[in-house]
């Protein structure tokens, strides 16, 4: 691909002066590292890592009929949450199978921000305007992903970088909470999500002024050792608390599930795009299920790799990811496997390259962050 | 980047030093530099009849797998047991400590595909 022919965010000239390896990431011109993989994940853990994530896509939906529309749409109740609160949520094909993971925002009563994967913004957005036209809902449907940058700061010690920036009390934004305010001087949707499994926030910018928050924030985190994080340090922070990734984890042939994220997914909700494929899927007990397991030899799990049966006779499911953990060096993976083989502390064999190697079922997150 | 004058190189980013009938073999400074954090090293047996061009082995970062290619044809007579206990030696030391393994040329003809430094150091050039 011709290089010029990349998209790129609002932070492409702070990347290139952070010294980041810019890659094509799904068309996007972003840096895969810094420093390194493994210095970035570790700061992260530690102390604060800042990540630049405006490849991410954003819906607004907006009408009489938003909360109903999205009722519809996605696996979660919509219904369920108040303004200022954001939830998760699968937007399934009508065989239960995924179309994209998101995360909805109420900003008012009939207001709704949709913020979906980058490379699956385009098939999402038209996905909302089919099932929006069957129904013809009194809500208007925009795809807002130029309007928006999106930089996420995460670590243990966010919380008193980002106050230095703002007059909100942060301490008042729990879990999945967010306010409209004002960071660095810019106006934000400061939200306490992430994806990393530490605490902190993944704060909606307007496109343009992204280097002014960006920059305040690196320099305000200095101090507290804040490192600016690519997308490689990202999959592995992500990986060591088993968030599926779409793409690997959850595609068109995987159901939520399977993926382990029936919590996700509120059947006895009237009606969504999926239900009845979902309930009949869980009728008739789940096929294989997603785990996370420890290689109890030496070798990495990557994605695709085949799992055997421990007597090596029958493939019993494959990897979805795979690494090294940067925290605690073991090689670790995600996979499914068939659901009578896949209880905790089962073991199975990982085929890399020409060889077997054991591994074992544990409980997950591989890691989980001090209360 | 660094690219020692005694050394020769090969289009997969390997170095091959040339010491009679004997090739030491390791990865270059812009291929350590390239995969990142190397957590990962397997390597062949000793004995084993390495083809030119033929995979012999990988070297794992925490991202990605890459394959090791035979820039000659011989058999192996040496490996770094150093190098696969500890592969962060690989980002270290890429051009000595961290050598791969030793081969002992059968096919002397096949050293003719090896650049010289210069040749290498332009080649790099061209990939940024």
């Amino acid at each position: 691909m011709n290089p010029t022919n990349l998209k790129k965010t609002a932070l492409f000239e702070e990347h290139k002066k952070l010294g980041g390896r810019l890659i094509d990431f799904g068309g996007w011109e972003l840096p895969v590292q810094y420093s390194g993989v493994s210095d970035e994940h570790l700061a992260c853990r530690t102390a604060a890592g800042l990540f630049d994530v405006s490849h991410m896509g954003e819906v607004l939906v907006e009408g009489g009929d938003a909360e109903r529309f999205l009722y519809h749409l996605v696996s979660n109740d919509v219904s369920k949450i108040a303004i200022g609160m954001a939830q998760y949520s699968v937007l399934c094909q009508p065989d239960g199978g995924i179309i994209d993971d998101l995360i909805v925002y109420r900003r008012a009563e009939e207001k709704y921000l949709v913020c979906v994967n980058a490379s699956n913004t385009e098939k999402d957005f038209a996905w909302m305007k089919k099932i929006h036209e069957s129904e013809r809902f009194a809500c208007k449907l925009q795809n807002v992903s130029s309007d928006w940058s999106q930089i996420a700061i995460q670590g243990p010690k966010v919380e008193a970088i980002v106050q230095t920036l703002t007059r909100t009390k942060l301490s008042d934004i729990k879990g999945f909470r967010f306010i409209e305010d004002w960071i660095a001087g810019v106006p934000t949707i400061t939200a306490r999500t992430g994806y990393t499994g530490e605490d902190g926030f993944e704060i909606y910018v307007p496109w343009d002024e992204a280097p002014k928050v960006w920059c305040a924030l690196l320099e305000k985190g200095a101090p507290f050792g804040i490192k600016p994080c690519g997308l490689g340090a990202r999959d592995t922070l992500r990986l060591e608390v088993k968030y599926p990734l779409y793409g690997q984890e959850l595609t068109s042939t995987t159901n939520p599930l399977e993926a382990g994220l029936g919590w996700a997914v509120k059947l006895e909700k009237s009606d969504f795009v999926g239900r009845d494929a979902l309930i009949k899927i869980k009728e008739a007990g789940l096929k294989r299920r997603l785990v996370g397991f420890e290689m109890k030899g030496a070798g990495i799990p990557r994605t695709g790799y085949k799992l055997f049966d421990s007597a090596g006779t029958r493939e019993i499911g494959f990897v979805t990811s795979g690494t090294q953990s940067p925290l605690t060096k073991k090689a670790i993976g995600i996979g499914y496997v068939e659901a009578p083989s896949a209880g905790m502390g089962n073991t199975f064999q990982v085929e890399i390259r020409a060889n077997r190697i054991p591994a074992e079922i544990v409980p997950t997150p591989f890691y989980k962050r001090p209360s | 980047m660094n690219f020692p004058a005694n050394l020769k190189y090969t289009k997969d980013h390997e170095w091959a030093k040339v010491e009679g009938n004997q090739i030491t073999i390791g990865i270059t400074d812009h291929a350590q530099s390239a995969l990142g954090d190397i957590v990962f090293v397997e390597l062949p047996k000793i004995g084993r009849e390495l083809k030119v061009g033929e995979t012999f082995g990988v070297v794992e970062s925490i991202k990605a797998v890459s394959d090791l290619y035979a820039p000659v044809t011989g058999k192996v007579v040496a490996v770094n047991d150093a190098t696969v206990s500890e592969p962060s030696l690989l980002n270290r030391d890429p051009h000595a400590g961290a050598w791969l393994i030793k081969i002992e040329l059968t096919d002397p003809a096949t050293t003719a595909n090896l650049m010289e430094a210069a040749k290498y150091s332009a080649f790099v050039e061209t990939l940024k």
